[in-house]
């Protein structure tokens, strides 16, 4: 039970958004004056897509749950994979350990008590064809999140596809590929911000070209937030990495129809209800507007922003962990009245560990409750219109242009430029920085409640049954690999990293070179030195 | 206060060990303790324990922090507090900090480190467990 045992005065209240956006006591039509109704915010299903990318949003498809899961060995995660189908998941979405996130393989010294233990191990194709066992990936769709190595993984999945005789038009997944991210987001690198963001130009132009149906970048703000950037932070840095994306690839030549519709985003939820809700609306938004205006993009689909969305694991509490199930509730409600396709609702224990079982049924339960008992999926945009939501949505989408417009700046008016800019002087780490350290000191005075860390504690904390990891599937996996090793051909192996080595020199696309040296083989760590060799590996600088 | 009775300002060093990425923890950590008055070096992510051992003898270094949210706790701090006892720097204080379980945290004292402070937990009271720390050396 939970007793109020913080203290008995109410402190000084701010009436603020988590971000720092001032909250008025009352919105009237006034505060929405400017407000154009066809212009900012037409109907649901048509440009600027303020109200959602469809026009009858969740009447005609529900969003999608993907909770995403990895762990321990490919076979491991295969199991988790098999019991969410069977209770009503309807997609897939691979979390890999940090040896296969930053590229190295198992058996590399850096690995040691990592192999399989935030995610799943993956080391060669043999891994990948075992992770997808019995799942027909013409069907469901998968989700593959990994940055810097994403052509080596993508690889290994397209080949394992063709194997088992899926067309490669006939797939629907996504890789995460948001290498730019990776500085002041989920920091897994392995290459610098422009040779990580040729790789994942090289994914865009290939896929563009042969896998029609993927979507080939998640562009990321949802790391960015748990690093702790406030939301109009997260909102304006996932669009300017958009935005490179987009230049980036139309300097290969590919027109802008032709492969923005397959760009989708991924978004952090927090606690701050309307923000949140604000912030997804701005995004759709401005990602039109961009995408027409700037781009000359002609087609809806390049406009419309579509985006997953995962509630945020640092908003979790290791106190009272229980009223992690409530935080997520809101955290997901506020995901779905701000239009999401996707939803992972984040286990109420991983303040702890990786979610075990219960708390991954929890977080499902919660996404069904929202989408059959609560009714708030009848309608599409049920806030809009709303004088304070409308408002506050305007209020976002302008702080982060000013963000936007300062990185722009930095390039000499190129995005693309200023944003290589702002990574390379750590100017986006020191504003996340900053912003991480001010909410921590307003948890630690108290500004900020957070019930059951600050005020309101709780006498009796019952311990929870927590994942158990297997400390021997480390052993196995190595073994795996090591059997796969001495089972190849090594000159085949040698031969094709070292055409992979001649096209990153040749700054060739690296996809269908990658591609033969991991059907012969060639483990992901093999190949990622390969381009390390070429590139040099990325360390690093340590800004706070 | 530390820095009244000893004649320097405290110095602590910083690092993550292992992969893991997961680095807002301990840079909002390096940045109160900079604001307390301490000298700050944060070694970045990925290094190994030998590369902090070195560092913090290089350093010398009154401090070593350890941020890990992987897990890899119970592989990895045997070997830094190996690595520091073969350079002579067993003394130093050691801190770790991160998703520990409590299982974990008598283990983890057994083995020589000083302050657990699992995620949560807040910079004043590290501050005041370093400052404590300094004193009764």
């Amino acid at each position: 039970m939970t007793t109020g045992s913080g203290s008995s005065q109410e402190p000084e209240r701010k009436f603020q958004t988590l971000s720092g956006l001032e909250v008025k006591e009352l919105y009237t039509q006034d505060d929405i004056e400017g407000l154009d109704h066809d212009r900012d915010l037409g109907v649901p299903g048509a440009y600027p897509f303020t109200r959602g990318p469809y026009p009858n949003m969740y009447r005609g498809r529900l969003w999608t749950r993907r909770q995403i899961a990895g762990f321990g060995t490919p076979q491991a995660t295969n199991q988790r994979y098999r019991f969410l189908l069977e209770h009503g998941q309807t997609g897939i979405s691979t979390d890999f350990d940090h040896p296969t996130l930053t590229g190295y393989d198992s058996d590399h010294e850096l690995a040691e008590g990592e192999v399989g233990r935030l995610g799943v191990a993956i080391d060669t194709i043999n891994d990948i064809r075992d992770l997808f066992d019995g799942i027909p990936l013409d069907e469901v769709s998968v989700s593959l999140t990994i940055n810097h190595p994403a052509i080596t993984i993508l690889s290994m999945f397209l080949a394992t596809a063709r194997k088992q005789g899926v067309a490669w038009d006939a797939l629907r997944g996504t890789t995460q590929n948001d290498s730019l991210k990776e500085f002041h987001g989920q920091k897994t690198f392995a290459l610098g911000p422009g040779p990580s963001l040729k790789l994942t130009t090289d994914i865009i132009e290939f896929c563009t070209k042969h896998v029609p149906n993927w979507y080939t970048v998640s562009i990321s703000g949802y790391h960015t937030r748990e690093s702790g950037s406030d939301a109009v932070q997260e909102l304006a840095f996932t669009i300017a990495q958009g935005m490179t994306y987009v230049e980036s690839t139309l300097k290969r030549g590919l027109l802008v129809d032709s492969f923005a519709p397959r760009l989708s985003f991924f978004f952090g939820c927090h606690n701050d209800f309307f923000e949140e809700i604000a912030k997804f609306r701005a995004a759709r938004r401005m990602w039109a507007r961009v995408m027409k205006e700037r781009y000359g993009a002609t087609q809806p689909e390049s406009m419309r922003l579509r985006f997953h969305t995962q509630t945020l694991g640092s908003t979790l509490m290791r106190q009272d962990p229980q009223n992690n199930i409530v935080r997520g509730a809101l955290q997901a409600l506020a995901a779905v009245l701000g239009g999401t396709q996707s939803l992972h609702v984040s286990g109420f224990d991983e303040a702890f560990d990786i979610p075990s079982e219960e708390a991954m049924r929890m977080s499902l339960a919660t996404q069904l409750i929202l989408a059959h008992e609560s009714g708030v999926a009848n309608t599409a945009d049920p806030l809009g219109g709303s004088m304070f939501l409308e408002s506050l949505t305007n209020s976002m989408e302008e702080a982060a242009w000013d963000y936007i417009k300062k990185i722009e700046d930095m390039g000499g008016g190129s995005l693309h430029q200023g944003m290589l800019q702002a990574i390379e002087t750590g100017y986006i780490e020191q504003e996340i920085a900053r912003s991480s350290y001010e909410y921590q000191k307003r948890i630690e005075s108290s500004d900020q409640v957070v019930v059951g860390l600050n005020q309101y504690q709780s006498e009796n904390n019952q311990p929870l049954e927590l994942f158990q990891f297997n400390p021997e599937e480390e052993d196995w996996q190595k073994k795996r690999l090591a059997e796969v090793k001495s089972a190849r051909s090594q000159s085949d192996v040698a031969d094709s990293l070292h055409a992979v080595t001649k096209g990153a020199k040749n700054d060739e696309n690296l996809m269908p070179l990658i591609m033969s040296a991991v059907e012969v083989s060639a483990t992901e760590g093999e190949v990622m030195d390969a381009l390390r060799d070429v590139y040099g590996e990325y360390v690093d600088p340590g800004v706070f | 206060m530390a820095t009244q009775n000893t004649n320097r300002t405290p110095k602590i060093l910083l690092a993550k060990l292992g992969l893991d990425g997961h680095d807002r923890g301990v840079k909002i950590i390096a940045r109160a303790f900079r604001d307390a008055g301490m000298e700050v070096v944060y070694l970045g992510m990925r290094v190994t324990p030998d590369q902090v051992a070195q560092a913090a003898l290089q350093e010398d270094a009154d401090v070593v922090g350890i941020s890990i949210l992987s897990g890899a706790h119970m592989r990895l701090i045997p070997r830094l507090t190996q690595a520091l006892k073969d350079r002579d720097a067993g003394d130093v204080i050691l801190l770790v900090g991160g998703t520990i379980p409590e299982d974990d945290v008598e283990p983890l004292h057994d083995m020589g480190v000083q302050g657990v402070f699992p995620v949560g937990t807040f910079t004043q009271t590290m501050i005041d467990f370093i400052n404590s720390s300094l004193e009764s050396k």
